[in-house]
């Protein structure tokens, strides 16, 4: 039994990459991230960690000196948000194909604009397919769990990872959470073993590849992407050797007679295990699958969950624009296609720029679909709630 | 990619965006210099092999050999002039691309 901490999420997190210690962390301040790096600096200037410290002029930046430092061997962290990773964005395609294992705190929040410092899922959604691992949290303590995590799933997977909470919801919320100490730390995520160095003069990094070998290494690239999932249930079932706190990809709850199940990820999953609570405890089946692996989408435990139920309800916190849905829904809906019966699936776009999604919410949503279950589907496949209509 | 480094499948292709140098600069035997209008001459007898035309320069087209700076490698080279610039001797020159 580890010791426990009530601490804001964002201090946690950056209390964890002080357990991490890693060789360089280069950052710019962003809401509602900035704390991660203010916090973690105090770590610097009290000579807590070894740390090389980078305060550089934005986030291209942060993550540029981040990948060139990760290119010489260390092993390397920064945390950004919303805007922040969007200006990441050109630097996050050489990361991934570079096998950067970087690993970036994000807490997630709306892309302006309106200009808006809240919580969403369009940030993380926005770079999806940067080849990035991306991980959502739903609560501090998994947060913390999640970037301690990182660092052996990253360097195991060779790709680079962010681990997510959502803005102000939980980065900005004082909760209490078990941690490991320092010592347990570094024994669990081993010292750095670095592939390749830009030290080794036999290499050239960052090669020209043209109309000859290109697909080639994007081919290799993508191989080589989809093993993280295992990696990531590898480093899950370790991590809960030690702590007792077991992770996988995705987290079921009552959902194996549930005959419908929400898909939810990151801080509504908390809410919504109350709500499924309330409703079991009359008599409704319904369950949750929470996503905590947003990229690569794990297809086969997803489906796994999904496939016995009549009604699933997805909720995103982010749209894209004249998309089928939201992420999580046309991910999801794709993954289902492989199966040759499948249950009715609905949309559900919510909370973007923080707002609330409350109990209430969560229950229309599962009336919604205990409904299509009884009556035959849904009149409206995606809806936008929380929003005036 | 020099077609005798080119793995016969993506398999074989490395884990990143790192090849080891052969004997091109670049691991490749593309040619990207096509768009100089200038190229860069060294005069020999005056050059001292000080190497900052070899560090300098943005494209690895500095041919070094055993220690010595002994011309360029054309096929990168993209006449860009900051070897003939830095070049503390004036041992490099820059002729127009002309026939």
């Amino acid at each position: 039994m580890g010791k426990k901490i009530a601490m804001e999420t964002n201090q946690l997190a950056a209390f964890a990459m002080a357990q991490i210690d890693p060789d360089v962390v280069a950052a710019y301040p962003i809401t509602p991230s900035t704390e991660v790096v203010q916090e973690f600096s105090k770590y610097v200037a009290n000579g807590e960690v070894t740390t090389e410290f980078v305060p550089v002029e934005s986030e291209h930046s942060a993550i540029s000196a981040c990948l060139g430092a990760a290119t010489a061997g260390a092993r390397v962290m920064t945390a950004t948000a919303s805007q922040g990773l969007a200006l990441m964005n050109e630097i996050l395609h050489i990361a991934s194909s570079a096998r950067a294992p970087i690993s970036v705190v994000v807490a997630s929040r709306a892309l302006s604009g309106p200009i808006n410092i809240h919580g969403d899922h369009m940030d993380i959604s926005s770079i999806r397919d940067a080849g990035w691992i991306i991980m959502v949290a739903e609560d501090a303590q998994e947060a913390y769990d999640n970037i301690i995590q990182s660092i052996p799933i990253a360097e195991r997977a060779k790709f680079p990872i962010i681990t997510s909470y959502d803005g102000f919801i939980t980065s900005h919320a004082v909760e209490v959470a078990e941690v490991l100490e320092k010592e347990e730390v570094q024994k669990f995520i081993g010292p750095k073993k670095p592939d390749y160095s830009v030290f080794d003069e036999k290499l050239t990094i960052g090669v020209l590849a043209l109309q000859d070998s290109y697909i080639e290494f994007k081919r290799k690239q993508a191989a080589d992407y989809d093993k993280v999932i295992d990696i990531v249930k590898e480093v899950g079932k370790e991590y809960g050797d030690l702590t007792g706190r077991y992770y996988d990809t995705v987290e079921k709850y009552m959902t194996d007679d549930a005959e419908v199940i929400m898909v939810a990820m990151g801080s509504t999953a908390g809410t919504a295990k109350v709500v499924v609570d309330q409703m079991r405890a009359e008599g409704h089946k319904v369950g949750l699958l929470k996503i905590r692996l947003f990229r690569p989408v794990p297809k086969d435990d997803i489906i796994g969950v999904l496939r016995t139920a009549d009604a699933v309800m997805i909720m995103d916190r982010a749209y894209t624009y004249g998309g089928v849905g939201g992420p999580l829904f046309e991910e999801i809906s794709a993954a289902m296609n492989d199966l040759p019966c499948r249950p009715y699936m609905a949309n559900y776009i919510y909370g973007l720029g923080g707002r609330d999604i409350k109990p209430s919410h969560i229950r229309q949503v599962f009336e919604d679909g205990l409904k299509a279950v009884k009556g035959c589907g849904f009149d409206q496949q995606i809806k936008w709630i929380t929003v005036r209509e | 990619m020099a077609k005798d480094l080119m793995p016969k499948s993506w398999k074989e292709f490395p884990d990143g965006i790192h090849v080891e140098v052969k004997d091109q600069p670049q691991g490749f035997d593309y040619i990207t210099a096509g768009w100089r209008t200038f190229r860069p001459e060294v005069n020999l007898d005056k050059c001292v092999h000080c190497m900052i035309c070899w560090l300098v320069c943005p494209d690895n087209a500095v041919v070094v050999e055993d220690g010595k700076m002994t011309g360029f490698f054309y096929d990168h080279c993209k006449g860009c002039g900051v070897c003939a610039n830095e070049c503390p001797v004036k041992a490099i020159e820059m002729v127009p691309e002309v026939k």
